[in-house]
């Protein structure tokens, strides 16, 4: 559209960087953040807080330093990811402090924003420190270990609420199958990106089924067979599922095989199916899902789950306001597994969508940067990394809500849980390492040939 | 790889969508079963959220709330619990509510709509109205002395103004504080089967919703069925009914406890209250007559709401003559509450124009703009305005010169009717002893209170009981605080 001429180079394609609007949504983030938390305190004291300046302060320091290393680090990365962690991250916090004053004995919000803190630190540390997400590829077997000790580990530490997820030393505690998670995308995403055309297109062909060899199939049956492992050992559903639904979203991204990943979802689900009708504790959430209101018939009074939902109609379409909700009277868990519900009941179904929209987004440009990728470790990583958040969101959102049956997991940010924030906040740090390389332009590069064209399954 | 990571994208979405779904199923279409599970403690928690509206008695707040500090914040407090506990009733956090506190409660507990200024702009930004007042019809000094009057015993006293149906006193003893029951805990449920479990029945409210048979009281619808049906053309002419009398179809003879009753006429029957004359003109009127005349009063009404529910004062619709005869000297199934017995006072008194009772004068916002205002509102005409003239003068004869003269006052036109009521196999219970009536200032155009008292009291001795005797000068202090408004 140019109308002008001349015999020079055509200046370089200047692709936006997009740290001013990175920047500007983070102010956003922060300032919707310190208003919820002005918000709690007017409803619920008839005065602000006396430390929402600290508190403000404190928030928009931490993303002041992300933004920094961001933008030193990884000048490219998508503008999205960090402020929508910031958001997320800052809604929680202000969530867990509104419950906090029900509970004056129990305060949460103050080990929370520790948490959040370190959580900031480690995505400092891995934004400025590793500078090639590829290099992970190399600790592939390394991760695979390190993240079945994890999971291990807590089956010798004894069962806390019924599942043996946690570690508990002192007053210190933490859920070591929340790192395990990135530790076991990364295996995934390195074994698949190595292994993904033997995976299919040799093997053996049985009826319409094309398996792949006993060599390459061999970790995937030693993956389900640990999904159920930790389903029995642990007694958390909520976990399996979600390695499951990571190895198979990955292993149809690498293969884009759907038959004998149908047959491994139908494995998967006759194992549910019978720890779920044999293992008392994975038998009684079921239970309590198909019917939440079966213990108020018994005259017990009404299950979290009940509770759960009431707290939710109780919202309806526009929320009571932040503060001026009654999600308490879940009870346990009402500042970690339940925490949706009380956003589902002062922000109402308004607020609820807003929230699923920020993961959904987040989720989405998760895949864009898989997407805009050429390495198919860094792809099969980013998509794997975005589906840990989705599957996550999904398993615990669907079980408070009674879509699904109820599985202790944290929501992503928004949940009390130090171990999750922190894996939450290296996540998104994976992600705009990741996103930086996708977005770099790179005008003189020519293809290698490590990198074959992509073969379309003619299908 | 790039289509399969467009389908898993996809997947993803369909997960959102699924969420999005179901959240909107819980959170607008099945919303509203949610909020009203009985196992919801939202509700609850909402209404004992504010401080609960006040119930008046002319003017001056019976009623309070304070603080709790607890999970139900305010609790009902009442400053003469006892007195008027059967106007109020109580609001527990516990049992839920009777009476005014159940019937006005979308009015004490602010959730009536008509609370509201802007109905639509509260129900989007949930704010709640403070609750609003209900002013009643009852007179403080009356009150106080029915309650007085009937000292504890057993007894029910009912007051109204003739000419508009206010309810102007509405007492039952024993009673019990309402207060007892307003919070949670053990303290309240032990309250509340003291209650229920006491002998006395404290909870009982006798004046609305226990029935007694009406005995003698009764007669005055006897009389009047007999002069509206032109049973009795002349009240002061003879009658002739021999005494005893051979109740019709039977063996069975009725005596009388008062002398004098042989062909006694309507006014002296009246007078002397002579079972004998008045068995036999409710016979002579026959069941349809007597039927209709009870039902024009408000007998067999079982919708009579002021506005709790009132029991149903009965007058059996199918009876051999026999017990037509019993019946129309208000005994065999013949019950009433006291409530009806005032309407009848009030029917005489007002020309046989019965107005519609009612407790509840106005109900109005916190800060005092009426919401509702009740009004005079004609229930039946009992009788032919001739009749009542008749008949208020033979009431007036009662106390002037018959049974009911402990009820005379000075300066004032005083009718009544005793009434002394056995019960139980062969007599064997409590007598009741009744004593309706309505009295008006002299200087005044129309009577101002028709009262119906009745006293159960197991300590008495059985002679002593007559409604003359102690029923009669309750009725008296009631009608006097009346007439010295």
């Amino acid at each position: 559209m140019t109308a002008t001429r001349t015999d020079a180079p055509p200046p370089q394609l200047r692709l936006p960087k997009r740290r001013g609007v990175e920047l500007a949504l983070l102010v956003g983030a922060v300032l919707i953040s310190v208003y919820g938390y002005a918000a709690v305190g007017l409803a619920h004291d008839h005065a602000i807080p006396p430390d929402v300046a600290g508190y403000g302060a404190g928030l928009g320091l931490l993303a002041l330093l992300a933004h920094l290393a961001v933008r030193f680090r990884a000048p490219h990365a998508d503008p999205l990811l960090l402020p929508i962690a910031v958001l997320l991250n800052g809604l929680g916090l202000v969530l867990i402090y509104r419950l906090d004053l029900e509970t004056p004995k129990d305060q949460a919000a103050p080990t929370q924003l520790i948490w959040s803190t370190l959580g900031v630190a480690l995505f400092i540390v891995v934004v400025v420190f590793l500078r090639d997400h590829r290099m992970l590829q190399r600790y592939a077997y390394l991760s695979v270990a390190a993240s079945l000790v994890l999971m291990i580990v807590p089956i010798f530490f004894p069962a806390v609420n019924g599942a043996k997820i946690w570690i508990r030393i002192g007053g210190f505690s933490f859920q070591p199958g929340e790192f395990a998670k990135i530790l076991l995308a990364v295996f995934f995403a390195a074994y698949l990106s190595a292994n993904r055309n033997a995976l299919a297109y040799t093997g053996r062909r049985i009826w319409k089924l094309q398996l792949p060899t006993g060599r390459v199939l061999g970790p995937i049956v030693a993956i389900w067979l640990l999904s159920v492992g930790v389903l029995v050992l642990e007694r958390d559903l909520g976990t399996s599922l979600l390695f499951f639904g990571l190895f198979v979203i990955m292993l149809y991204v690498a293969t884009g095989r759907t038959g004998w990943i149908a047959v491994g979802l139908l494995l998967a689900a006759v194992g549910a199916f019978a720890v779920g009708s044999f293992e008392p504790h994975v038998h009684s959430r079921v239970q309590d899902w198909l019917d939440p209101f079966a213990s108020i018939d018994a005259g017990e009074g009404p299950s979290q789950l009940a509770q759960s939902l009431f707290a939710f109609a109780a919202g309806g379409m526009l929320g009571t306001g932040l503060g001026l909700g009654h999600s308490i009277l879940i009870g346990f868990a009402a500042k970690s597994d339940f925490i949706l519900a009380t956003a589902g009941e002062e922000l109402g179904l308004s607020g609820l969508t807003a929230v699923f929209l920020l993961y959904a987004l987040l989720v989405a440009r998760g895949y864009r940067a898989g997407l805009a990728l050429r390495d198919p470790f860094g792809r099969l990583l980013s998509i794997g990394l975005a589906s840990i958040l989705a599957l996550q969101v999904f398993v615990i959102a669907g079980g408070v809500m009674g879509l699904i049956p109820l599985t202790g997991m944290a929501m992503p940010f928004l949940a009390q849980g130090g171990s999750s924030v922190v894996t939450n906040w290296i996540i998104v740090a994976l992600l705009i390492r990741i996103s930086d390389l996708a977005r770099t332009p790179h005008p003189d590069q020519v293809e290698t040939g490590d990198i074959a064209p992509i073969v379309e399954d003619p299908s | 790889m790039i289509r399969y990571i467009r389908r898993a994208a996809a997947f993803c979405l369909l997960l959102l969508m699924a969420l999005l779904l179901n959240a909107a199923r819980i959170q607008v279409f099945q919303a509203d079963e949610l909020d009203d599970n009985p196992a919801n403690r939202r509700r609850t928690i909402d209404r004992y959220d504010q401080p609960r509206g006040n119930i008046l008695v002319g003017g001056k707040s019976v009623t309070g709330s304070k603080n709790t500090d607890e999970q139900l914040t305010y609790e009902r407090t009442y400053t003469d619990g006892s007195l008027y506990a059967p106007v109020t009733g109580y609001a527990s956090q516990t049992y839920g509510t009777t009476l005014i506190e159940n019937a006005e409660d979308d009015i004490l507990s602010g959730t009536d709509p008509l609370l509201a200024p802007l109905p639509l702009w509260d129900e989007i930004t949930r704010s709640r109205q403070p609750g609003g007042n209900v002013a009643t019809t009852v007179k403080d000094s009356m009150q106080r002395a029915a309650y007085a009057g009937l000292g504890g015993r057993r007894g029910a006293v009912a007051a109204l103004e003739p000419s508009t149906g206010k309810i102007l006193a509405l007492v039952s003893t024993p009673s019990y504080d309402p207060e007892r029951l307003s919070g949670t805990g053990s303290s309240v449920t032990d309250a509340w089967l003291q209650f229920n479990r006491a002998r006395s029945q404290p909870m009982l409210n006798r004046a609305i919703r226990q029935t007694y048979p009406p005995g003698s009281t009764f007669k005055i619808v006897t009389a009047a069925a007999a002069l509206d049906a032109d049973v009795v053309e002349d009240p002061d002419a003879e009658t002739d009914t021999p005494s005893p009398y051979v109740l019709p179809g039977t063996s069975t003879t009725l005596p009388n406890e008062a002398r004098g009753c042989e062909y006694a006429s309507l006014a002296e029957a009246i007078r002397v209250s002579c079972n004998t004359v008045m068995a036999h003109l409710g016979v002579e009127v026959g069941l349809d007559g007597m039927v209709k005349a009870a039902r024009k009063f408000g007998f067999n009404d079982s919708g009579l709401r002021i506005p709790s529910g009132v029991a149903r004062s009965n007058f059996d619709t199918d009876m051999s003559n026999d017990q037509l005869a019993l019946s129309s000297i208000g005994q065999f199934n013949t019950t009433a509450t006291p409530l009806q017995m005032a309407m009848v006072a009030s029917a005489v008194a007002n020309g046989g124009d019965l107005k519609y009772p009612y407790l509840v004068d106005r109900t109005t916002t916190r800060s005092g703009t009426t919401v509702h205002q009740n009004g005079p509102r004609p229930y039946h005409q009992a009788m032919s305005p001739r009749t009542a003239t008749q008949l208020r003068q033979m009431m007036i004869d009662v106390v002037e010169q018959g049974t009911g003269s402990n009820a005379a006052i000075g300066g004032a036109t005083v009718g009544g009717k005793t009434g002394t009521a056995q019960h139980g196999i062969d007599n064997s219970g409590t007598p009741y002893a009744w004593f309706i009536s309505w009295a008006q200032a002299s200087n005044a155009s129309r009577p101002a209170v028709a009262v119906a008292v009745v006293v159960e009291d197991a300590a008495a001795k059985r002679a002593d009981i007559s409604g003359g005797g102690s029923a009669a000068p309750i009725a008296r202090a009631v009608m006097e605080a009346a007439l010295r408004g």
